[in-house]
């Protein structure tokens, strides 16, 4: 059985473990072989952001977990376009090609998803 | 209408488990199915066997407990959230060399493969907090 599956991300990177245990449900999802797209909104656009080095503070590399992603086809990665106008950042600041929305567009962008798993 | 329900949110830090709580019993009562129960994130405080919340106070993890015994209901504690948190069955305390057993009643530790299993099978996956 399969679903389509829709993951939104919110906040940025170092939020706690967060994002670290939303990524673990993320490959998981991809590893039962379910169709898996990534919607980041909000503070999440951080979490690819170029040029990181939380190593620095004992801590994990969000972005390079990112990149095993492509290893479990997980190519449908999305950002609101404002969230990253916002912010002072396009996609050419991000780690991985990504597909911008515009926040007028998300609502309808999430009809085509049978899970909305917010995040 | 068959239910998968994630919490997200510890007892003490919103309400959003009571609400979970809350809304489950209610559809039980209606006739729903509740598939599963899971406890990520924060939520894995719900199953701390020793909470010991004042006596005018909730006992949420008591409520759970009672819940799971009266409709069979499956809680299930994700365990990679809950080991970071320091909540340990006594099978997997022992393989760490540690004295624990923190699981209470009506509670069980699996696998965030349980989570997309219940997301597969239920008509409406719900997450609060």
């Amino acid at each position: 059985m399969t679903k389509r599956y829709l993951f939104i991300l919110r906040k940025a990177a170092h939020s706690g473990i967060y994002a670290q245990e939303m990524l673990d449900i993320i490959l998981t999802s991809a590893a039962f072989d379910q169709h898996v797209s990534l919607l980041l909104l909000d503070d999440s656009v951080f979490q690819l952001k170029k040029h990181q080095y939380p190593e620095k503070y004992g801590m994990k590399d969000i972005a390079a977990i990112f990149h095993a992603l492509e290893l479990y086809d997980i190519n449908d990665i999305y950002s609101e376009s404002e969230s990253l106008h916002e912010r002072g950042l396009n996609v050419d600041d991000l780690c991985l090609p990504v597909q911008t929305l515009l926040r007028k567009d998300i609502a309808e962008h999430m009809q085509q998803f049978d899970v909305i798993y917010s995040g | 209408m068959k239910f998968a329900i994630q919490v997200n949110s510890s007892p003490n830090h919103c309400n959003a488990g009571q609400t979970a709580y809350y809304f489950i019993k209610a559809a039980l009562e209606l006739g729903h199915e509740i598939f599963r129960v899971f406890f990520y994130h924060d939520g894995i405080y719900h199953a701390f066997k020793y909470s010991t919340p004042p006596d005018d106070e909730q006992q949420l993890t008591r409520l759970w407990s009672e819940l799971a015994e009266q409709y069979n209901i499956d809680l299930v504690v994700c365990i990679s959230a809950a080991q970071r948190r320091g909540l340990l069955h006594s099978d997997e305390a022992s393989r760490k060399g540690k004295q624990d057993n923190d699981l209470a009643s009506g509670f069980r530790i699996s696998g965030l493969g349980q989570l997309l299993e219940a997301t597969l099978v239920a008509d409406r996956f719900m997450i609060f907090g």
